[in-house]
């Protein structure tokens, strides 16, 4: 008889989206155990505990304190939704854009420079308006659109003095008049599973900055453009944000690794936490099968 | 349904049912977050501050 799979959900705090997860593991009658990363530590030469679990589903609100556990249990052998790789790619809008170019996703021209000297060079190059975003940053966080020369250099001297070394990564992007709106697509392994319209006069579209959803109709080429996204960066439970281009049509402008649905969920009438729990359980059951 | 006192302006605020350890509320009064930190009895604590590395 197979034993009962053990998963752990690494969280920070309990949103609705950790609700509906613990509650569609309970309906399962998963041996789950929560885990508050707050109150978590990882013995390096201890790893036992850790292998204790069949997988780990990583919620956490904080990038850098999931993405270290990441990185940790997948040194222990511990599979983890998502995997430490695809976070460090998708955690970060440089590593997201090179992988995506490297595959050739249609994204929006991205340049990357590390003084605000070449940061200026570059944005002259772009013109105006063009758009400058921190590397790692999440809810329409620290975005600025950069109208003229005066804004630039005031902009690429604030980050420079005042923000942390990080901050020096200028991600340099060019600006797309969006249709009132953007698109986000929730992709699980090799389905897409729903998109909404998220919609604002604003340019930043987020919810978090007021962003309203709408459904949005899965066409063939969302599919495509989505599923190749995902597999240029790991692929697993992801989030892909994307915008219409009049003329170049849709373009990735990221992809998320730990999305919240607290609105898509709602919106598209699809149980998404249990859709997320599916996967993660079959990730457990493949660790699982390998190892007798 | 249990009630907790805001540690930032006293009121008295509701906890729903099905309320969780390690949720947020809001303080109807003076609008702060507030984090569930035990339950039976409820208590609550300020939430942390969002930082910026937090997000999707």
């Amino acid at each position: 008889m197979q034993r009962r799979l053990k998963i752990g959900v690494l969280y920070s705090r309990v949103r609705v989206e950790e609700k509906w997860i613990f509650a569609a593991m309970e309906k399962r009658g998963i041996d789950y155990e929560r885990l508050d990363d707050r109150a978590i530590s990882f013995d390096l030469e201890n790893p036992e505990p850790w292998r204790a679990f069949d997988a780990v589903l990583e919620r956490s609100i904080s990038y850098t304190s999931g993405l270290y556990a990441l990185r940790l249990l997948n040194s222990f052998g511990v599979p983890t939704v998502n995997t430490a790789l695809v976070a460090e790619i998708c955690g970060d809008k440089v590593t997201t854009s090179a992988m995506l170019a490297q595959a050739s996703v249609p994204q929006p021209r991205n340049v990357v420079a590390f003084t605000p000297e070449a940061a200026l060079e570059a944005i002259e190059v772009f013109g105006y308006p063009v758009v400058l975003k921190p590397v790692v940053g999440s809810w329409g966080r620290l975005l600025a659109k950069i109208n003229d020369k005066d804004a630039a250099e005031a902009v690429l001297e604030h980050k420079a003095t005042l923000g942390s070394v990080q901050h020096s990564v200028f991600y340099i992007q060019e600006f797309i008049e969006k249709p009132g709106r953007d698109i986000r697509a929730i992709v699980i392994g090799d389905r897409v599973l729903t998109a909404m319209y998220r919609k604002s006069e604003h340019w930043i579209t987020n919810t978090a900055r007021g962003g309203e959803g709408e459904l949005c109709p899965i066409t063939p080429e969302i599919e495509e453009i989505c599923l190749k996204a995902t597999a240029a960066v790991g692929g697993g439970v992801l989030a892909v944000d994307l915008i219409e281009h009049t003329e170049r049509g849709y373009l990735v402008n990221e992809i998320n690794h730990t999305m919240e649905f607290h609105t898509m969920q709602p919106v598209s009438g699809i149980d998404i936490a249990g859709e997320i729990i599916e996967y993660v359980i079959n990730v457990a059951k493949v660790k699982m099968q390998n190892a007798e | 349904m249990s009630a907790i006192t805001c540690p930032e302006c006293e009121a008295q605020v509701e906890l729903e049912a099905g309320t969780e350890v390690g949720e947020i509320l809001v303080c109807s009064d003076c609008g702060v977050d507030l984090e569930v930190i035990a339950l039976e009895p409820a208590a609550v604590q300020l939430a942390p501050m969002e930082q910026e590395d937090w997000g999707e």
